[in-house]
């Protein structure tokens, strides 16, 4: 069922929307009209470019995998189980979001640096260490992008009808099938979306990354850290990379949304 | 005839009173505005606010020499805007409000004078010069520049697109070194960071951030560095809202007890 597009949006509510899209794309299109066109071609062929784009898309997508392999079951954890502090459980969960993501790197230090409470033994031990390395990249964006997921996931898990999971156990189901053939299925778009919120807020990630992974082509520098440095020089050059990020993400989830959400959008 | 010298000996005063007056004519409104303001900066009597711009590798330096600044004229507020010196030469050319402009290269005063903001010639009033920092005990012997050749430390320097960044390269052509850095920094400070958490072996900054730095951080001076000296300029702005405080502060950082200021804090005299 299909709403007519254009009319039937209440006057107060075609307002602040009008004003909303407006507020966010207009900073967009200042970055359009302000592109240098003529040089952008030049631009776009240097290797750091490709290097760096090749390695957001990976890392953001590796970061996406692993929020999904972690966050949802925590968000059934949070959703659906009987666990003592919960809610406390939930706030921590969500302190990437409030901490600025400087600080998320340097905290990401403390614990997984060379001097680090689990990065030390690591390094003493096995020679390992992981800051300045494209693994580093990956857990920089994870630790920023995952709570994103838990929550859309977790809220998705709280809106889903529990009686089809009721229903289920009854037929005899463990909670664990029950799980896979039932609660899975019943909220895949909540979880698409929250893959998508997750993947593009680890495609943008900026500050975790460059504390915690540096900054270095080819490993470490992602788009976002080599549109940050071409600002400091050739701020022709960061508005052409921006562009260049803001069509790829852009163009990656308008796809996905057609093939997940698509026709998701026509029965919710 | 008479007039003339007269008017040159105008222009010699304002020389040596102003800041930025190196080139300025007689009748520059600039060089007016100097005299008066370092006749009212010694009477105490600035008022309104001044608002500084200033590289960050200053904020120490300046913050004291603000405070004593307002100590001197009650009715003076002084707002400092620190960043990198990049990112201010933008938000003048954006048309931030600012009195004073001081940049910590002379690259982005470059910018700001480029786009005819500065109310008199920058002059250069201090220093500063690249040393390697080490973490506390020294873990990966690092002992010269020679070292950031090897692999198997791990390395930081600043990103070629910074200040810091751009006298590294520049140092390392002159002595022959190919870098194996493991991270090239956005700025001085995240270098620093890095080698104060201990997860570099050394990173290449300035004597002013291994001065800040403590004691967690220990300095190795090296003999390349002399290369590439890194010149600080400052100027008064020609759309200034408070030029009289402007020339007072520019004319502050010039005296003996700026240059002490600045000497304490790592920074060294200018040499030209």
């Amino acid at each position: 069922m299909k709403r007519q597009r254009g009319g039937g949006v209440p006057l107060p509510l075609l307002v602040p929307a009008v004003l909303a899209v407006s507020f966010l794309v207009l900073p967009l299109v200042g970055l359009v009209v302000r592109a240098p066109w003529s040089s952008i071609g030049p631009q776009l062929v240097q290797r750091e470019v490709g290097q760096a784009l090749r390695l957001s898309l990976l890392s953001a997508t590796l970061a996406t995998g692993v929020s999904l392999v972690l966050g949802v079951p925590l968000a059934w954890v949070l959703a659906r189980s009987r666990l003592r502090g919960r809610s406390v459980l939930r706030a921590l969960v969500t302190v990437p979001l409030v901490l600025p993501p400087v600080v998320g790197g340097v905290a990401l230090f403390l614990v997984l640096g060379r001097t680090g409470l689990l990065g030390r033994p690591l390094y003493e031990h096995l020679g390992v260490t992981i800051p300045f390395s494209t693994t580093a990249v990956v857990i920089a964006e994870t630790f920023v992008a995952m709570p994103f997921l838990v929550i859309s996931v977790e809220g998705a898990l709280r809106a889903a009808d529990a009686r089809f999971e009721d229903a289920a156990a009854t037929l005899g189901a463990d909670r664990w099938t029950t799980f896979r053939r039932v609660t899975l299925p019943l909220v895949a778009p909540g979880i698409a979306a929250g893959a998508v919120l997750c993947w593009a807020r680890a495609l943008g990630e900026f500050g975790a990354t460059i504390t915690f992974a540096g900054n270095f082509p080819g490993t470490t520098q992602t788009m976002p850290l080599a549109v940050y440095l071409a600002l400091q020089s050739d701020p022709d050059a960061a508005i052409a990379l921006s562009l260049v990020l803001l069509a790829v993400s852009l163009a990656t989830l308008l796809l996905l949304r057609g093939r997940w959400l698509g026709q998701r959008e026509v029965t919710a | 005839m008479k007039t003339r010298a007269l008017v040159l000996l105008a222009a010699v005063a304002a020389m040596s009173l102003s800041a930025c007056g190196d080139d300025s004519p007689p009748d520059d409104a600039a060089g007016s505005s100097s005299s008066s303001a370092a006749a009212s900066s010694s009477g105490g009597d600035l008022s309104g606010t001044l608002t500084v711009f200033a590289a960050a590798s200053l904020t120490d330096v300046f913050g004291d020499l603000g405070d004593q600044l307002m100590a001197d004229n009650p009715g003076l507020d002084v707002q400092f805007n620190f960043a990198g010196s990049s990112a201010l030469a933008t938000q003048l050319t954006q048309g931030a409000p600012a009195d004073v402009f001081a940049s910590a290269n002379e690259k982005q005063m470059d910018v700001v004078t480029a786009a005819g903001l500065q109310a008199a010639d920058p002059t250069i009033f201090t220093e500063n010069v690249l040393e390697i920092a080490v973490p506390k005990g020294n873990p990966g012997n690092v002992t010269g520049l020679a070292d950031f050749g090897n692999a198997d430390l791990t390395l930081a320097v600043c990103a070629a697109d910074v200040p810091c960044g751009a006298a590294a390269t520049a140092v390392f052509a002159d002595a022959g070194i190919t870098a194996q850095p493991d991270t090239e920094e956005e700025d001085v400070k995240a270098a620093l960071t890095k080698v104060q958490l201990g997860e570099v072996d050394a990173a290449l900054v300035y004597a002013t951030d291994v001065q800040a730095a403590g004691d967690d951080v220990e300095g190795i001076e090296f003999p390349e560095a002399e290369q590439e000296v890194n010149s600080y300029p400052i100027c008064t702005l020609s759309a200034a809202p408070n030029p009289a405080a402007a020339q007072a502060f520019v004319d502050l950082v010039e005296s003996d007890a700026g240059q002490q200021a600045l000497t304490d804090a790592g920074f060294r005299a200018p040499t030209s």
